[in-house]
């Protein structure tokens, strides 16, 4: 490979960068001409917004993956950030866990980020899980307020569990490499960056193929669907847009084969691995919409709703993917 | 200065992930020149993120009524006078339990008097006629200060502005705001009707927030009901109302 780098985007990233822009064209010249024929009825209204929002997201990644690993780790901390306001907001929080609520907020997040940023694996693994997990409930349980205890702690966990630890899979893939290289003990503590464009394309791979399934079930499923599969959660969720969906995102993780350093069918088992997990991630986050009688998270996303209405099926894909990844490569 | 401003402006609304709508349709509201703004009161964030929620135009020439025993000394004073053009009043004189428990609305006749020369100016007001910040989910009776000024003259209209879950990002006795989503609900204009007495006024002003507030606290909801116990004044409890949408 002939090599220049823009930060940690290499010229094979920018080609598959290039192919998502292509695609975006062709879907926003598809939606011109759907509006054209049809005039702009509501939804075609949402499929403008959804494909300008696309857009806007992948300017973003690319931007921040050219400027390099800190500032990838920064954009996810940011979106974790928002993601947890949206999650508190519908929570059923009290006044008295304000002071919890101030260490989950302004306190943690920015430690584990931090811990990732130093590539220190250890403590970016179990921060979270031990130390706040156990430290929160017991400064709301010095508050004193009783009522209602359990269920408020737990869902102040689960908040942190899926807007700060689970999102924050997503950039950790950056550091990868350095342990697929030289081994996992000596990655411990290496400068930020040194994932290189390697790491780049793992977390481009991920991206492309969990949101490519959420695309490609919608499709799917608008198309095609007839079953579905928990019709108390989502309506919209059907056995034909799960199965159509998740196997040709699978097509789509193998035909990236080249990207990682997968073999095909390595490439095609762990993208039906994020892709399942992705489906599991969007049926709970939907459950829990439901249970809150919310239909978004939020409305931060023009045309797709919340930071988490977004990040649901990445929530659940980007652990599994980073543990497997981490087991079977390094 | 005015550029800073915006941004200030920017910043609250930003923090406070306050969306500004109308009470029917979440579009932007179109809202008169001059106007009463009454609101909720929760929080010290209130007064803050309706000035924010203004559009330029109307925020210059609207003057938030601000607590002195609060906003009255130190930096908070410069920037609740510099900044938020804020109209300090010292309510001390009129917050007496006895006061309140009579229901009387007694505001001392200079304070008032002072509000109605700002009207006169041309410029708005941002008041919270229950006097002081409640717990977010009920709210208490008004004192009659928003009625003398509705009265003193008819043409401002009196718009509602409901503020749903800001008392959530900065509770009473809080110091750090945490982020929360919230809403900045402009209401349809009221007028005092001809011959409407105090009572009936502030009792419909009241209901317009109450009605405006369960309505929307039902799209993002903190249940807060182990507040309830010692809250004898407080609503019906609203979250038995939230069905699951059986769609």
């Amino acid at each position: 490979m002939s090599g220049w780098e823009v930060g940690l985007l290499d010229d094979t990233a920018i080609k598959l960068l290039g192919g998502v822009v292509i695609i975006l064209i062709m879907a926003s010249a598809a939606a011109w001409i759907l509006k054209s024929r049809l005039g702009a009825t509501g939804t075609i209204t949402n499929l403008t917004q959804r494909i300008n929002a696309w857009w806007l997201m992948a300017a973003v990644i690319g931007a921040v993956l050219a400027a390099g690993e800190t500032v990838t780790i920064v954009l996810f901390l940011l979106l974790s950030l928002l993601a947890l306001r949206e999650f508190i907001t519908i929570s059923p929080t009290t006044r008295g866990d304000h002071k919890v609520l101030v260490w989950l907020v302004f306190i943690i997040p920015a430690v584990h980020y931090w811990f990732m940023w130093e590539h220190w694996y250890g403590m970016f693994s179990v921060f979270i899980p031990v130390y706040a997990f156990l430290f929160l409930p017991a400064r709301n349980a010095l508050a004193g307020q009783t009522k209602g205890f359990l269920q408020r702690s737990a869902t102040i966990q689960w908040a942190l569990m899926v807007c700060v630890y689970a999102i924050s899979h997503t950039p950790a893939l950056l550091q990868l490499p350095v342990a697929m290289e030289v081994g996992r003990e000596a990655a411990e503590g290496s400068p930020p960056g040194s994932g290189g464009a390697t790491g780049a394309h793992l977390l481009l791979f991920l991206l492309i193929v969990v949101q490519g399934s959420d695309v490609l079930q919608y499709i799917w499923g608008k198309s095609l669907g007839r079953h579905p599969i928990a019709p108390k959660v989502s309506p919209n969720k059907t056995w034909e847009g799960f199965i159509g969906g998740v196997l040709s995102a699978t097509a789509l993780g193998a035909a990236l084969w080249w990207l990682t350093p997968f073999t095909p069918l390595a490439a095609a088992a762990l993208a039906l691995l994020s892709c399942v997990m992705g489906f599991a991630g969007g049926l709970v986050m939907s459950a829990i919409k439901r249970d809150r009688g919310i239909k978004d998270f939020g409305a931060a996303i023009p045309g797709h709703g919340g930071i988490m209405d977004r990040l649901d099926s990445l929530c659940f894909a980007a652990p599994v993917f980073f543990h497997a990844v981490r087991f079977f490569y390094t | 200065m005015s550029f800073a401003k915006r941004g200030l402006a920017r910043a609250i609304t930003g923090f406070a992930g306050a969306q500004v709508i109308t009470q029917n349709a979440d579009t932007e509201p179109e809202l008169p020149p001059q106007a009463i703004y009454y609101a909720n009161h929760s929080s010290h964030l209130d007064f803050l993120t309706i000035w924010a929620a203004l559009p330029d135009e109307l925020q210059k020439r609207a003057r938030p009524i601000a607590a002195k025993d609060y906003w009255g000394s130190g930096i908070r004073k410069s920037m609740a006078e510099k900044v938020f053009n804020a109209y300090l009043v010292d309510r001390h004189g009129s917050s007496s339990t006895r006061q309140r428990a009579s229901d009387s609305g007694v505001s001392p006749k200079g304070q008032i008097q002072g509000m109605t020369e700002v009207l006169d100016q041309g410029d708005s007001l941002i008041i919270f006629p229950e006097g002081t910040r409640g717990d977010g989910e009920s709210i208490a009776t008004f004192r009659g200060g928003l009625y003398r000024l509705a009265e003193h003259n008819p043409q401002i209209p009196v718009v509602p502005v409901t503020l749903v879950n800001v008392g959530r990002i900065l509770p009473k006795g809080e110091v750090i705001p945490v982020p929360h989503l919230s809403k900045v609900v402009f209401c349809e204009p009221i007028r005092v009707q001809p011959g409407e007495d105090q009572g009936s006024f502030l009792t419909r002003a009241r209901a317009v927030l109450i009605g405006c507030l369960t309505d929307h606290q039902a799209n993002f909801d903190g249940e807060g009901d182990n507040n309830r116990e010692n809250d004898g004044a407080a609503p019906p409890n609203t979250e038995n109302s939230i069905q699951e949408p059986e769609a």
